[in-house]
């Protein structure tokens, strides 16, 4: 599971995270992403980033699924805290609160937090 | 136990290099095996070895070349991230036309398929970052 802390721009950590999330797709590993914190505006619609000039990736959301990537978490009280609900989000996304993330950290093998 | 290490975070900035530097001493010292040691983010500035902190100062990546040295260690930074922060071994060097290097010794520049790589071999990945 690969734990996206981060807001989408302003750090490279998002970037880099789902370069990591291709490879380890690529690896046929079972990858499951999860969203929280500042993380979740990585999956909200609408990135316009041509004045900060660096590279829009919500359209790679979209392209998860050609990788088998589909198990995108959210976390619940991290989408309120920011006025946000999953209808903001540019993919079907399953939103569970943070208890219920942290259950499904305990089942994985390896946690890449980012 | 069988560990890797991830250092996500560049040295002297951040705590992260320092903690996972201790943290690695820690687990040779008892009896355990590192499997590798990955460099991501701004980790890969791990790999310098134009680095030239003051005299009173920890020289972070000579510490990392040293326990590498003593204890045989894999110690990887990821290219993509290396050609993004300009961190060069020879083969980069001539790939991408530059004029230097600054690997330091020890340290190998590889792909991100060793951290994928590192999380199935080991018991433990264990992520040093913010």
């Amino acid at each position: 599971m690969m734990v996206n802390r981060k807001a989408p721009y302003g750090t490279i950590y998002a970037w880099e995270a789902l370069e990591v999330v291709l490879i380890a797709a690529a690896f046929e590993q079972d990858v499951s992403l999860a969203f929280l914190d500042d993380g979740v505006y990585q999956l909200k619609k609408g990135h316009q980033t041509k004045g900060i000039e660096v590279k829009a990736f919500e359209k790679t959301w979209g392209a998860l699924e050609d990788y088998d990537v589909t198990k995108l978490y959210v976390a619940q009280e991290s989408l309120a805290e920011r006025g946000l609900t999953a209808d903001d989000l540019a993919v079907p996304v399953e939103v569970l609160s943070r208890a219920d993330i942290g259950k499904l950290m305990e089942e994985q093998d390896v946690l890449l937090s980012f | 136990m069988k560990f890797s290490i991830l250092v996500s975070e560049g040295p002297y900035t951040h705590q992260s290099s320092d903690t996972a530097y201790q943290f690695a001493k820690a687990v040779l010292a008892k009896g355990h095996e590192i499997f590798r040691i990955f460099y991501y983010h701004d980790g890969v500035n791990n790999a310098t070895r134009l680095t030239t902190p003051p005299q009173d100062d920890r020289n972070i990546v000579n510490r990392w070349s040293k326990l590498a040295e003593e204890n045989n260690l894999d110690l990887v930074v990821c290219v993509a991230a290396a050609q993004r922060r300009g961190i060069v071994d020879d083969g980069e060097m001539k790939r991408n036309g530059k004029d230097a290097t600054n690997l330091a010794p020890g340290f190998r520049i590889s792909g991100l398929g060793q951290l994928i790589e590192a999380g199935i071999q080991s018991d433990r990945l264990v992520v040093f970052g913010d």
